[in-house]
C-alpha cells in the first residue's frame, strides 16, 4: 500500500496566504497591502452605489492607503488593541473599510446591523464594553439616547456630519478627505488574536457575542476560493450586510484576501434595480438569501428576459433552507441553480454546503466542505447517527480555523454548545445514502427569519415593557417568503382590550426599540399562556400550532 | 385623494423616518427600494393602511414594488376601497 500526503483545504490556503505556523496574521493587511504587493493594486476593490446612482469606487491600493489612514486616525483618539469598536452603518464604503482598519490597529471590529433600535443596539454595546461606535448621522439619535447608560462608550465617530451638527462630545470622520498614509504598522496579530465580535440570538438570555480571532482568514479564503469560486477576473456581489456574519466572512475578508472585485448596492429590495444592477456592473457571482430569491421569484421570469444577465457565471445562498422550488425556478430564470450553503455566526465559514461540480439535490443543505467533520448526532446518546435519513443534530468537529472562541464574557453559555466532543449548532438534520444533508429545522425556540436569528427572550423582554402587556410569547410561524416570521402571543394586564390600534402600536414599539426582524408580524390577545406546572412558559406549544404539527406531551403543563 | 397621500406620508415621516435622518421624503421617493421601509417594516405600514380604511389587501397585492411610494400606497388602498364599498 503507498501512503499518500493529501494537503487539506486549511494548509492549501495556508501554503496560497504563505502564512507561517505561529507567525503573524492580520486580516486587514492581508486583504489590502498584500493584494497590492500581488500586483493588483489597481484592480478596483469595491464599486459602491446606492439607490440614487451615487458612485464611489476605490481601487486595493486605495483600500490600503485608506485603511491605514482610518486606523492611524483612530489610534490617534487613544483606542488601543483589544478595544471593541463598533460599527454602526448603513452599507457605505466607511463600513467595509472601517472594519479593515480596525482589524489593521488591532481593534475587536463589532459590526451591528443598522435598522437595530436603541435598545438592540445599548444591549451589544453594554455587554461588548465598547469603547468607540462609527456611525453615520442618520442613525446618531439612537446613540445619543443611550450613551449616558454605557460608561465604557468613550468616542462616538459619525462619518457624514455637515460642519455644526455635532455636539461637542462627538466626532466627525471624513474617510475620503484624510490624508493618504503610505506606510502604517500594522498591528502583530497572530492566528488567535481577536477580531471580529458578531452578536447572535439563543433561546435563552440576551444575545451572545460570538468571539472571532485573525486566523478565521485561512477558512474564509479557502472557501471563497472553493465554493463561491472567486477567481482574479470575477465581479463579485453579496446581498448580505456587514452587520451580519455573512457581509464580513463573504462580503469584506473572503472577496478581498481573494484580491476580488466586489460590487455593492445600498438600497432596498426592487427586482428590477437588482437586475438593472447586475446587467450594468456585469456581476459574476453572486451570493444571495432565500428570501430575496422568493422575492424575485414573485416577480416572474418575464422581468428577468428585460436584461442581459449573461455575465452571471456561479449563484450561491445562504441564510436559511434553500427550498427547492427556488433552485429549480433559478435554474430556469438564471440558467444556472442557486446553490445552498450552510453555516452560521459561530462556524466563520462555510461548513456544509454543494460545492461547483457537484450534482445538485434540489432542498439539500450538501456535503461537509473539505477539512470539516460534520454529522448528525442522536440527541439521546450524543452519538453520530449512521443510518440513513434519521433525524439528528447537526454536529461539527472542533477545531476548524474560523469556528469562535467564545461568547464574550459568557463562557458558560460557549460551554453548552459541546456535547461529547462535537460542537452542536441547534439545527435538525438527516443525511442521506449519498452523504448529502437535508436541512429540518431549529432545535430550540430561536426563530429564523429572512436568514437573520431572532431571540425570543429579547422580544419578550421588550413586549413586557409596553404598559398594556402582562405576559408574552414570541414564537416562529410559517412565512412563504422570510420563511419564518415573528409572532407574539400576548396576555395584557386588567383595564386593557385588544384592538387593532393596540397591535399596531405594540408592533411598532418593538420595530423601533428592537428592530423590524423582531417586530412580530402578527400579535393574539389571549387570556393566558401554557406553562408548566412550575410557572414556565411552554413556547413549543404555541410554536406547534401555528406549524400544524402535534403539540407533543403536555402532562407536565399547568391546568388552567 | 390629496388627503390620504398627505396622512400616509405623515404617517411614513413619522413612523420610519428617523429623527436625524435629512433625507426629504415626498409622494414619489422610493420607500423599499430606497431603504426607508424595509420588507420586514412593511408589515406594519399595511397594517396601517388596512385599519385607517378599513380595508383588506391580499398578500399577493401587497407586494415590494406596490408599496415602494406613498403615491404606490395610496392608489393601492384606492382600489381596494372600491372593491370594499
Amino acid at each position: 500500500m503507498t501512503a499518500t500526503l493529501v494537503e487539506s483545504s486549511w494548509e492549501v490556503a495556508e501554503r496560497e496566504l504563505g502564512l507561517q505556523p505561529g507567525g503573524p496574521v492580520n486580516i486587514g493587511w492581508y486583504c489590502t497591502d498584500r493584494i497590492c504587493e500581488l500586483g493588483r493594486r489597481d484592480v478596483p476593490a469595491l464599486i459602491w452605489e446606492d439607490f440614487r446612482g451615487v458612485e464611489r469606487t476605490y481601487t486595493f491600493d486605495d483600500l490600503r492607503l485608506k485603511t491605514n489612514a482610518m486606523a492611524a486616525w483612530l489610534q490617534g483618539l487613544g483606542l488601543k488593541p483589544g478595544d471593541r469598536i463598533c460599527l454602526f452603518m448603513d452599507r457605505v464604503p466607511e463600513l467595509y473599510l472601517g472594519v479593515l482598519a480596525i482589524l489593521k490597529m488591532g481593534g475587536v471590529a463589532q459590526p451591528l446591523f443598522s435598522a437595530f433600535g436603541e435598545e438592540s443596539l445599548g444591549t451589544r454595546l453594554a455587554n461588548a464594553g465598547t469603547a468607540a461606535i462609527v456611525t453615520q448621522k442618520k442613525h446618531l439619535s439612537k446613540v445619543r439616547k443611550i450613551r449616558d447608560t454605557l460608561p465604557e462608550l468613550r468616542s462616538v465617530i459619525v462619518v457624514d456630519a455637515p460642519p455644526g451638527t455635532l455636539k461637542e462630545n462627538e466626532i466627525a470622520l471624513a474617510l475620503d478627505a484624510l490624508p493618504a498614509c503610505q506606510r502604517f504598522e500594522v498591528h502583530p496579530t497572530t492566528a488567535e488574536s481577536p477580531s471580529l465580535l458578531h452578536y447572535t440570538s439563543g433561546t435563552t438570555g440576551q444575545p451572545k457575542g460570538a468571539q472571532h480571532v485573525h486566523g478565521s482568514l485561512v477558512a474564509q479564503y479557502i472557501t471563497t476560493r472553493r465554493v463561491l469560486d472567486l477567481r482574479d477576473d470575477d465581479i463579485y456581489w453579496c446581498n448580505a450586510d456587514p452587520g451580519w456574519v455573512t457581509g464580513t466572512s463573504y462580503g469584506i475578508i473572503g472577496p478581498w484576501a481573494c484580491g476580488t472585485t466586489q460590487v455593492v448596492l445600498d438600497a432596498g429590495f426592487n427586482a428590477e434595480h437588482w437586475y438593472a444592477f447586475i446587467q450594468k456592473r456585469r456581476v459574476t457571482v453572486w451570493y444571495s438569501a432565500p428570501t430575496a430569491i422568493r422575492l424575485l421569484m414573485r416577480e416572474g421570469t418575464d422581468l428577468v428576459r428585460k436584461f442581459d444577465l449573461s455575465s452571471l457565471r456561479h449563484l450561491c445562498s445562504v441564510g436559511e433552507p434553500l427550498n427547492p422550488e427556488a433552485v429549480v425556478w433559478s435554474q430556469q430564470a438564471f440558467g444556472r441553480p442557486f446553490l445552498d450553503t450552510f453555516w452560521q455566526t459561530e462556524t466563520g465559514c462555510i461548513v456544509i454546503t454543494n460545492l461547483p461540480g457537484m450534482p445538485v439535490k434540489p432542498g439539500s443543505m450538501g456535503k461537509p466542505f473539505p477539512g470539516i467533520t460534520a454529522c448528525v448526532l442522536d440527541p439521546q446518546t450524543n452519538e453520530p447517527i449512521t443510518e440513513t435519513g434519521r433525524v439528528g443534530l447537526i454536529a461539527l468537529r472542533p477545531g476548524w480555523p474560523s469556528m469562535l472562541r467564545g461568547y464574550w464574557k459568557n463562557p458558560s453559555a460557549y460551554e453548552k454548545k459541546f456535547r461529547n466532543g462535537w460542537y452542536i449548532c441547534g439545527d435538525r438534520a438527516s443525511v442521506d445514502a449519498d452523504g448529502y444533508f437535508w436541512f429540518v429545522g431549529r432545535d430550540d425556540d430561536v426563530i429564523n427569519t429572512g436568514g437573520h436569528l431572532v431571540g425570543p427572550f429579547e422580544i419578550e423582554s421588550a413586549l413586557l415593557e409596553h404598559p398594556a402587556v402582562a405576559e408574552s410569547a414570541a414564537v416562529s410561524k410559517p412565512d412563504p417568503i422570510n420563511m419564518e416570521v415573528v409572532k407574539a402571543f400576548v396576555v395584557l394586564k386588567p383595564g386593557h382590550v385588544p384592538s387593532a390600534d393596540l397591535e399596531l402600536e405594540i408592533m411598532n414599539v418593538i420595530r423601533k426599540r428592537l428592530s423590524p426582524l423582531a417586530m412580530p408580524q402578527e400579535i393574539e390577545f389571549v387570556a393566558s399562556l401554557p406553562k408548566t406546572r412550575s410557572g414556565k412558559i411552554v413556547r413549543r406549544i404555541l410554536r406547534a400550532q401555528e406549524w400544524g404539527q402535534p403539540v407533543g406531551d403536555i402532562s407536565t403543563l399547568m391546568e388552567e | 385623494m390629496d388627503d390620504l397621500e398627505q396622512v400616509i406620508l405623515a404617517y411614513v415621516k413619522k413612523e420610519y423616518v428617523d429623527e436625524d435622518d435629512d433625507r426629504e421624503v415626498t409622494p414619489t421617493t422610493p420607500l423599499i427600494s430606497g431603504g426607508i421601509v424595509d420588507s420586514f417594516s412593511m408589515v406594519s405600514l399595511k397594517r396601517f393602511v388596512e385599519k385607517k380604511y378599513d380595508i383588506q389587501i391580499p398578500d399577493a397585492d401587497a407586494s415590494t414594488a406596490a408599496f415602494d411610494t406613498v403615491q404606490k400606497i395610496v392608489a393601492l388602498v384606492e382600489r381596494f376601497r372600491k372593491v370594499h364599498s
